[in-house]
C-alpha cells in the first residue's frame, strides 16, 4: 500500500519538477494577490494586521485552486488515468498519492512562503508561527477536497471556472478555522482549538476525499 | 409469495412514472393552495401580534418554511442521488435535477426574507451570522450542483457527477443545523425544536406548520412537473414518448 502511494507521489513529483514553471507561477500568483491588498486598502499597520489572516488564507485558497485542474487533466489526456483505473490496486490509493504530491508542490510551498508575506502585514512572530502551522495543517484538506472537484470537472467544458464554483464553498470551513487560528493568536486567545478542528478537517478530508474522487474519476472515464 | 411483494421499482422507469406524476400533480397543487390559504389566514389574521417584534415578525410564516425547505430539499436531493448511484435508476438523477432549482429558490427566498426581517429587528440587512452564512453556502452548493449538471452534456454522466457532488455537499447540512450551537452570535436561537416545548404562541406555530406544508406540496408539485419535462427531453428517442406526443416528434426526427 505504502509502496503504491510512494510510487505515485514520486512519479507526480518528477513530472512536476520537469515543469517547474507551473509551480512557480501559482506561488507568484499567491504573492501578487496578497501584495495587492495593502495597495487596495491602504498601508495602516493596525488595519493590515487585522486583515492579514483572512487575506493570506483566501489567497492560499485561490492559489490552490489554480493548480487543481492539472491534477488529473494531463493523465486523462494521454490515457494514463485509464491505465491507473484498470490497475489491480485501488484507485483511491492512487488518488491519495496524487493528492499528497499536489500538496507537496502547492500547499507546502505556500505554507513556507506565508510567513514572509505575513511580515508585509506586520504580524508578530507568534502569529507567523501559527499562520505557517495552520497552513501546513489546512492545505492537505484543500488538496483533498479540491481533488473531488477536479475529478468531477474532468474534461467538462468551462472546467476551470466550474471547479472554483464547486470547490470554494466546500473550502469555507477550512478558511474559517485556518484564519480563525491566526486571528485568535493575534487577539491573544490561543489557537489550540482552531488548529485541532483544522487537523480534524484535514484528516477527514484526506480519508474521505480520495474515495469520492475515485468514484468521480470512474464516472468521468466511463 | 411473489404477488405479495410490492414491486418498488415499477415506478423507477420513466415510462410508468410519467403518467403517475401527471395524475399526482393537480392534487399537490390543490393541497398547496389549501394549506397556503389556511396558513396565511392564520398567519395574518388569527396569530397575535408579537410582544417584542410587533407585526414585522409575520414574515416568519414564509421565512422559516423556506429555510426548512431549502435544507430538506438538499437532503432529499442527496437521497435521490444516493439511490441513483446505488441502483443505477434513471429516474433518480432526473428527480435530483428537478429538485435543485426549487431548493435554490427556497434558499434564496430564505435569505431574502431574512434580510427583510433583519432590517427592522437588528437594524441590518445582512449580518455575518452563522446561520445566515450557512444558508448562503447552501445556495452556493445548489448553484454548483446546477452548474455542474448543465455543463456536462451526457445526461448519465451529469446525473452521476451531480450525485457525488450532492453527497459531498450534504456534509454541509448538519453544519447549518448545529451552527447555532457552534457559534454564539446575533441570530436568535432556534424557536422550534424537537426536544423542548416551542417558545411561541400555539397559533403562530400552527400558521407556520401550515405554511411549511404548503411549501412542501408546492415543491413536490413543481419538482414533478419539472421531472416530467426532463423525462420527455431525455427519453425523446423512445417509443412511449413518440406515442405520447403523436406525430409531433416524428416530424422533427
Amino acid at each position: 500500500m505504502f509502496a503504491l502511494i510512494r510510487a505515485v507521489v514520486g512519479r507526480d513529483l518528477r513530472l512536476a519538477m520537469r515543469r517547474q514553471a507551473d509551480i512557480v507561477s501559482a506561488l507568484f500568483f499567491f504573492i501578487i494577490v496578497v501584495s495587492l491588498f495593502p495597495l487596495g486598502i491602504g498601508p495602516e499597520p493596525d488595519l493590515l494586521r487585522k486583515l492579514a489572516p483572512g487575506v493570506l488564507w483566501v489567497a492560499a485558497l485561490l492559489a490552490t485552486m489554480l493548480s487543481l485542474p492539472r491534477l488529473f487533466a494531463d493523465d486523462h489526456r494521454d490515457g494514463t488515468l485509464e491505465q491507473l483505473a484498470l490497475a489491480p490496486q485501488p484507485l483511491g490509493l492512487v488518488v491519495l498519492g496524487k493528492v499528497l504530491a499536489h500538496w507537496l508542490v502547492s500547499g507546502l510551498p505556500l505554507a513556507l512562503l506565508a510567513p514572509v508575506l505575513g511580515i508585509q502585514f506586520d504580524l508578530d512572530a507568534d502569529a507567523l508561527w501559527v499562520l505557517t502551522g495552520a497552513l501546513l495543517i489546512g492545505t492537505p484538506a484543500l488538496s483533498g477536497i479540491g481533488a473531488i472537484g477536479a475529478a468531477l470537472t474532468l474534461g467538462v467544458r468551462g472546467g476551470g471556472v466550474l471547479l472554483s464554483l464547486l470547490v470554494l464553498p466546500l473550502y469555507i470551513p477550512v478558511l474559517i478555522f485556518g484564519a480563525g487560528a491566526v486571528d485568535a493568536t493575534v487577539t491573544g486567545m490561543g489557537a489550540q482549538a482552531h488548529l485541532s478542528l483544522l487537523g480534524a478537517l484535514a484528516l477527514g478530508g484526506l480519508f474521505f476525499a480520495p474515495w469520492a474522487t475515485a468514484a468521480a474519476l470512474r464516472i468521468a472515464l466511463e | 409469495m411473489n404477488n405479495r411483494l410490492i414491486n418498488w421499482f415499477k415506478y423507477a422507469s420513466p415510462q410508468s412514472f410519467y403518467p403517475l406524476a401527471g395524475k399526482m400533480i393537480p392534487w399537490f397543487w390543490a393541497l398547496a393552495a389549501v394549506f397556503g390559504v389556511a396558513g396565511l389566514y392564520i398567519g395574518f389574521l388569527v396569530a397575535p401580534t408579537d410582544a417584542q417584534q410587533g407585526e414585522g415578525y409575520r414574515i416568519i410564516f414564509l421565512h422559516v418554511p423556506a429555510s426548512w425547505m431549502s435544507m430538506f430539499i438538499y437532503l432529499v436531493m442527496a437521497g435521490w442521488a444516493a439511490l441513483g448511484l446505488a441502483y443505477n435508476t434513471r429516474l433518480s438523477g432526473m428527480m435530483a435535477q428537478a429538485l435543485a432549482p426549487t431548493g435554490a429558490l427556497f434558499a434564496f427566498l430564505s435569505l431574502w426574507t431574512g434580510a427583510l426581517w433583519g432590517k427592522p429587528m437588528w437594524g441590518a440587512w445582512w449580518v455575518w451570522d452563522a446561520r445566515l452564512t450557512s444558508e448562503l453556502i447552501l445556495l452556493f452548493l445548489y448553484i454548483g450542483f446546477i452548474a455542474l449538471q448543465s455543463a456536462i452534456d451526457d445526461p448519465r454522466r451529469a446525473d452521476k457527477a451531480g450525485a457525488i457532488l450532492a453527497l459531498v455537499g450534504v456534509v454541509n447540512i448538519p453544519i447549518i443545523y448545529f451552527s447555532v450551537k457552534w457559534w454564539n452570535t446575533l441570530h436568535q436561537g432556534a424557536s422550534v425544536s424537537l426536544t423542548k416545548a416551542p417558545s411561541m404562541a400555539q397559533t403562530m406555530l400552527w400558521g407556520m406548520l401550515l405554511c411549511a406544508l404548503a411549501c412542501w406540496m408546492y415543491s413536490i408539485a413543481v419538482a414533478l412537473m419539472r421531472a416530467r419535462s426532463i423525462m420527455l427531453e431525455r427519453e425523446r428517442h423512445t417509443e412511449w414518448v413518440r406515442a405520447l406526443l403523436g406525430g409531433k416528434s416524428a416530424n422533427q426526427e
